[in-house]
């Protein structure tokens, strides 16, 4: 079984590696053993469809010291491409190689998919306002506490809305974080940073090592 | 002299021929004293001018202090020389004493040892009007023009150019005199030049060209600006006027001339109308400032000035104001200036002036001078027209503030306290939301309402910027990381270069929350912060105020960050910041040195670099740029090398990149002021590559190539060096970058250093850089001059180049540079001048253009580096000019200056001053000269000594001093020192000392004292010698000695 098992999970370590580039199969291998692992933690009735979201939301948030409720559903939703709210060990990998090893375009394409909150391919002042709510301290003493959050939606978007249509696509995303790589997290982190990153590959893929 | 003289000067109140005892009186004497003692050096020609009448007064001078030059009989003393009626030129009959010439005058002083002051101001005391008896009557009239008709008609025209130099050398005295005079007075000036042109600046804005322009004109009468801030003339600023302006107004007429005093302001008859000093009279009474005054004599403008705040300007609480101002601080000035405008002020317009302020007495109210002196007119000024644009309601505000008494007494105490902030919180009024509004920005603190003010004043044009800048800093405050990108994202697309945003970060606490970033742990902040910080800190109040909050040390901590683009914008920010000296010793104290140099650990010069190690280049790359900020300071030197910094500069050196190299070699060149470096230099093999990018295409990486070169080929074997790797072409092609004045300064500097070689002199020949360096005499900055005259000084060792130098036209620039003042230019000139002296060809052209005097000159200069390289350099012009000895004698007071420099402590001085004195004694008649000025007793003075150079020019000096009279008896006590010189390692010591001995032996005591100390047993040594002159001069000396012991012994037994 054991044995079996193993070649199993080779086989499909080395499929995905080679769909995914950024990791090689033992990598991949690894990954593969993580996301058996972590299935293992969850009741046997979901076992069979993947991640399902809390226990995701439960990774990201301790393993990537991701805080903010709404950007862990989004990355979440951005992980299970076939939208069956599991993420399967595919999708895992797959998700994994962006917010490890990612290239800009793959990282603009991630938090392009994590902001644009309706998919309609836009992210328009709505859907920036309801990312950026809660960014500001609100001073009581004002008029309008929702004032500093809607000037900055305009900011934003008078940055990064190149078509000046209103709201901002895919191409004005891009272009705006090329010019300035500081906008690819504009609206809430969905990216664990370079030490986190460290640590975990440090973990995950030096325990491979461990075990061969 | 003359203005000076009778306004200036400050005579004894009461007595008309009586000085003060006076600092301003001191500065005047002294200057004349200094001026007439040099007078007859420097203008030998005018100095022989007859005085039209003598100069007489009672002298404490005598008999005994004239010399030889005068004929003295009994107590009185006679000139040699008389004028054209038989009266000698000098005579004293004491205590009176008459004079006829500068010349005379000169010598007096010289000969006056301790009391030339007294004796000065004895004599202006008894000549009120000096000028007048030396130059006759011509000298009352100040216009050349008819000073020039007046003495063609009853003069030889000869006579009538010196009167004229003359008058021209005492009208520059004059102005010097005025200037010193009025320095001192200013100080004590109570309306300033600055106040002054902030006023008019305010009346000017009144100017227009509409129906309700209160003014039609306002300009200076004179464009120039003198260094103290006045426009008039310096004899008028004497009486402490600082300006005249003429105002055209809408109702007087014609036009107003004003003149502007320290004491107030006046109308003035017309300046053109009269010729003279006088030209003006005050026609009106005084006012303490031009807006007063104006209001006075023009209806219109007072008129118009009381419409624009009428509404606004409550004026009787104005008025009180001030004059409570005023009557509690009578100064004794305000109340003079009242009181004369309270006599003679027109009836009319002060009635009128009564009738419009019912508020007011009869008395006429104004800004008292101490409000105007704490620089309020123009804030105030410009709050009232602000005012008067204002909305109408707003308006009411303001005059309902004003008129209740709270508001009143609010305003007032702040006026009392510091009168700024009361402006300021007035100005400050902006929304019409009624008196709280008033009330509340008043009492805020002056911190926060100093910027808003000064804002207005800079960016007027830019208001927007500075609140959208403000409120994105507000956001900033309360921000979490994302909103803090997307913010200061935001704030990076304003115009960072411009100083309005600079500074509105600043103002708005702006700079603060991005050092605070610094300190989080979130990355992509930082980014952005230092993104931000490295772009605003190239303004110097930020950069004061970044060290000032302590931004260096958190950036000093982020190099050691792991993300390369953080240590790369900390390194940039630090290198922009780190441009003076507190900030640089914070980088230093705080381990940042250390740091910075870890950071230029890369592979520079990879072929094929990968992604990785690019970015460890651009990390290098911006280390570089911090370290050279960093350099200037001499600590962080010395901490550069003890980081090892040296070896991983000369790795970068290596790199190809010029962006890389600047600041490498900018750091290198900074540092090669120091030893270690420039041993450093060398031994790492550096200087192969400095050659090498001599010959780049970046001006800027090659003046730093040159400049290092400069600085490390001080040492021979960098010399060596640069000449082996072929450097010295390039730098000779660098010298045709003539525009680039910095590189040129480099360049020079580098060939200058480099040609102390003799070898690198033949290679520079051979690229025609002489030639090249000739043309560069001429309309260069001094920094350049200095390295271009050390360049020819050191070339002009050899030779055959002496003639290139004469012949490409370089003796006559090199001369005419004789007459500067840069003292480092002064030492290469004289070195060159003295080289170039050696060839008689170029002799006679230096003689020609007076170079010699020049020279001789410059032993006065106080730099004792001065004095003495003008010394050496005379020594070859003694010896290669025509009559060098009646040369010589033709430089009044020259001998007795040169002998009196055996007075020096600098050992080089004395050194150079004897050869001098060694080549001028060859002279016999000179010779005399100086023996009378007591060159005997002061060149045995100084035999003691154990310097090996100035014992061989002494040795040399005695040589020929003893030539004379007795003087080879008078050195009797030298003797035995120079004895011991004969011990000196020094064969040249040696030679002159023999030299010295044997003319000192032709006296028989001399000889009994040289036996005894010993000498015949060295001589015996030195007759040994191989150098023919050592040989002859010692055995003539031991044949004098062995004379002297036979003659003694046939004495005794024949």
């Amino acid at each position: 079984m054991s044995a079996m098992n193993k070649k199993l999970i080779q086989n499909l370590a080395e499929a995905l590696c080679k769909q995914f580039k950024h990791f090689n199969t033992e990598e991949a291998e690894c990954l593969i053993r993580l996301f058996n692992d972590l299935l293992e933690e969850q009741s046997e009735r979901r076992a069979a469809h993947g991640l399902d979201r809390v226990k995701f939301r439960n990774i990201l948030h301790n393993t990537f010291d991701m805080t903010d409720d709404m950007m862990m559903d989004r990355v979440f939703r951005s992980f299970d491409k076939d939208n069956d709210s599991y993420v399967s060990v595919k999708e895992w990998v797959q998700g994994l190689s962006v917010l490890l090893r990612g290239t800009l375009d793959e990282k603009i394409k991630h938090c392009f998919d994590v902001y644009d909150l309706n998919g309609d391919g836009y992210i328009s002042r709505e859907e920036m306002f309801h990312m950026l709510k809660d960014s500001l301290i609100r001073q009581p003493t004002e008029e309008d506490p929702d004032e500093g959050v809607k000037d900055l939606v305009e900011i934003a978007l008078k940055k990064m809305d190149y078509d000046h249509d209103g709201r901002v696509s895919y191409a004005d995303f891009k272009k705006a974080v090329r010019d300035e790589n500081l906008l690819l997290e504009a609206f809430g982190n969905c990216l664990p940073d370079a030490k986190t990153i460290q640590v975990f590959e440090g973990r995950v893929f030096q325990k491979s090592n461990e075990l061969h | 002299m003359g203005v000076a003289l009778s306004r200036a000067v400050q005579w004894v109140s009461g007595s008309e021929d009586k000085l003060e005892d006076t600092p301003l009186n001191e500065a005047i004497l002294s200057e004349i004293v200094l001026f007439t003692e040099e007078f007859s050096a420097k203008h030998p020609e005018e100095a022989k001018l007859v005085f039209t009448e003598p100069l007489q007064w009672k002298t404490c001078l005598n008999a005994f202090d004239f010399d030889t030059e005068y004929d003295i009989s009994g107590e009185s003393v006679m000139s040699r020389e008389s004028n054209k009626d038989g009266h000698p030129l000098l005579h004293l009959d004491p205590p009176d004493i008459t004079v006829y010439t500068f010349y005379h005058l000169s010598t007096l002083l010289q000969l006056t040892e301790v009391k030339k002051i007294k004796e000065v101001q004895a004599c202006l005391e008894a000549n009120r009007n000096p000028i007048m008896k030396i130059l006759g009557s011509i000298s009352a009239i100040a216009k050349e023009g008819d000073l020039l008709m007046e003495i063609k008609e009853d003069e030889p025209s000869e006579r009538n150019e010196l009167k004229m130099n003359l008058l021209n050398i005492l009208n520059q005295l004059d102005t010097k005199l005025l200037n010193t005079a009025v320095t001192q007075i200013t100080r004590e000036g109570r309306l300033s030049p600055t106040a002054v042109d902030i006023e008019v600046d305010e009346l000017k804005r009144f100017c227009g060209t509409g129906e309700s322009r209160a003014l039609k004109s306002v300009r200076y009468t004179s464009d120039y600006v003198f260094s103290n801030g006045c426009r008039s003339s310096p004899w008028r600023q004497m009486d402490g006027e600082i300006c005249s302006l003429i105002i055209e107004t809408c109702d007087t007429e014609p036009t107003m001339f004003i003149t502007c005093t320290t004491t107030g302001v006046f109308l003035d008859e017309e300046v053109k109308g009269e010729a003279g000093e006088n030209a003006y009279r005050e026609k009106s009474d005084v006012y303490n400032d031009l807006f007063t005054l104006l209001k006075n004599k023009s209806l219109h403008f007072a008129e118009a000035v009381r419409e624009q705040d009428s509404a606004i300007h409550d004026v009787p609480s104005k008025e009180i104001q001030h004059m409570e101002t005023v009557d509690g601080e009578k100064t004794g000035q305000t109340l003079r200036s009242q009181d004369r405008r309270e006599k003679t002020a027109p009836e009319k317009s002060r009635q009128q002036l009564v009738q419009n302020r019912p508020g007011s007495k009869m008395k006429k109210f104004e800004p008292s001078l101490k409000w105007k002196n704490l620089g309020l007119t123009s804030p105030y000024e410009k709050v009232e027209e602000k005012r008067s644009v204002r909305s109408g309601e707003s308006k009411k505000v303001l005059a309902y503030c004003t008129n209740s008494p709270a508001s009143e007494n609010k305003k007032r105490a702040n006026f009392s306290e510091s009168s700024l902030p009361g402006c300021r919180s007035s100005q400050k009024i902006k929304t019409p939301g009624g008196a709280d509004d008033f009330f509340e920005s008043s009492s805020e603190g002056e911190e926060d309402e100093e910027q808003p003010d000064r804002r207005a004043e800079t960016t007027t044009n830019l208001p927007t910027e500075y609140w959208q800048i403000q409120k994105l800093v507000k956001y900033l405050k309360g921000a979490n990381q994302t909103a803090t990108v997307i913010v200061l994202c935001a704030l990076r697309d304003f115009n960072l270069v411009q100083e309005t945003c600079q500074l509105a970060i600043r103002d708005v606490g702006g700079l603060e929350v991005l050092i605070n970033l610094l300190d989080t742990d979130e990355i992509r902040s930082k980014i952005g912060s230092l993104k931000i910080l490295k772009e605003i800190s190239s303004n110097s109040q930020i950069r004061q105020a970044i060290a000032d909050l302590g931004g260096l040390q958190t950036m000093v901590s982020i190099l050691d960050s792991p993300d390369k683009d953080l240590k790369c914008l900390a390194a940039e920010t630090i290198a922009n910041v780190a441009r003076f000296r507190r900030a640089r010793w914070t980088v230093r104290q705080h381990g940042g040195i250390k740091r910075l140099v870890g950071l230029l650990d890369c592979v520079p010069d990879g072929v094929s670099l990968s992604r990785e190690q690019e970015r460890d280049v651009e990390v290098a790359r911006c280390g570089a740029l911090a370290l050279w900020s960093c350099s200037k300071s001499t600590k962080n030197k010395e901490a550069i090398r003890l980081a090892g910094g040296i070896p991983l500069l000369a790795r970068l050196l290596k790199s190809p990149q010029k962006n890389m190299l600047i600041p490498v070699v900018g750091t290198l060149q900074e540092c090669a002021s120091e030893m270690s470096y420039r041993i450093a230099i060398q031994t790492e093999g550096m200087i192969k590559d400095l050659v090498k990018n001599l010959s780049c295409d970046n001006q800027e990486l090659q003046m730093h190539c040159a400049s290092a070169i400069f600085k490390c080929a001080e040492d021979k074997r960098t010399r060596d060096l640069v000449r082996q790797y072929s450097g010295l072409k390039p730098l000779v092609v660098l010298l045709n970058e003539a525009e680039n004045k910095q590189l040129l300064a480099a360049t020079t500097g580098a060939i200058w250093k480099c040609s102390i070689s003799m070898e690198n002199v033949a290679k520079f020949q051979e690229y025609k850089a002489l030639e090249t360096l000739v043309a560069l005499l001429k309309d260069q900055p001094e920094e350049v001059l200095v390295n271009v005259v050390g360049a020819l000084g050191e070339c002009a060792q050899i030779p055959e180049n002496l003639a290139t130098i004469r012949k490409s036209g370089g003796i006559q620039p090199l001369v005419n540079l004789l007459t500067g003042t840069n003292q480092a230019l002064l030492i290469n000139v004289t070195r060159a001048v003295g080289a170039c002296a050696t060839d008689p060809e170029n002799m006679t052209i230096i003689d020609r253009l007076d170079g010699v005097r020049l020279l001789w000159s410059l032993l006065k200069n106080p730099n004792p580096e001065v004095q003495a390289s003008a010394a050496w350099a005379i020594c070859p012009c003694i010896e290669n000019a025509k009559d060098a000895g009646e040369m010589v004698r033709s430089f009044v007071g020259g001998l007795e200056l040169i002998v009196n420099l055996l007075k020096s402590t600098n050992k080089d001085v004395l050194a150079s001053v004897c050869a001098a004195i060694a080549k001028i004694a060859k002279d016999v008649e000179n010779l005399a000269v100086i023996t009378d000025h007591g060159v005997v007793p002061m060149l045995a003075s100084l035999t003691n000594t154990v310097d090996d150079k100035l014992r061989r020019h002494l040795a040399e000096a005695i040589a020929h001093c003893c030539t004379w009279g007795n003087n080879c008896v008078l050195f009797g006590n030298a003797v035995a020192p120079l004895v011991r010189y004969l011990r000196s390692k020094d064969p040249s010591v040696h030679q002159a000392t023999a030299r010295a001995l044997f003319e000192l032996s032709k006296d028989p005591s001399n000889c009994v004292t040289m036996h005894e100390h010993g000498v015949v047993k060295l001589l015996l040594v030195m007759i040994g010698s191989t150098d023919e002159v050592l040989q002859e001069a010692a055995a003539s000396c031991v044949a004098n000695i062995r004379h002297l012991a036979l003659a003694n012994e046939k004495a005794k037994y024949g």
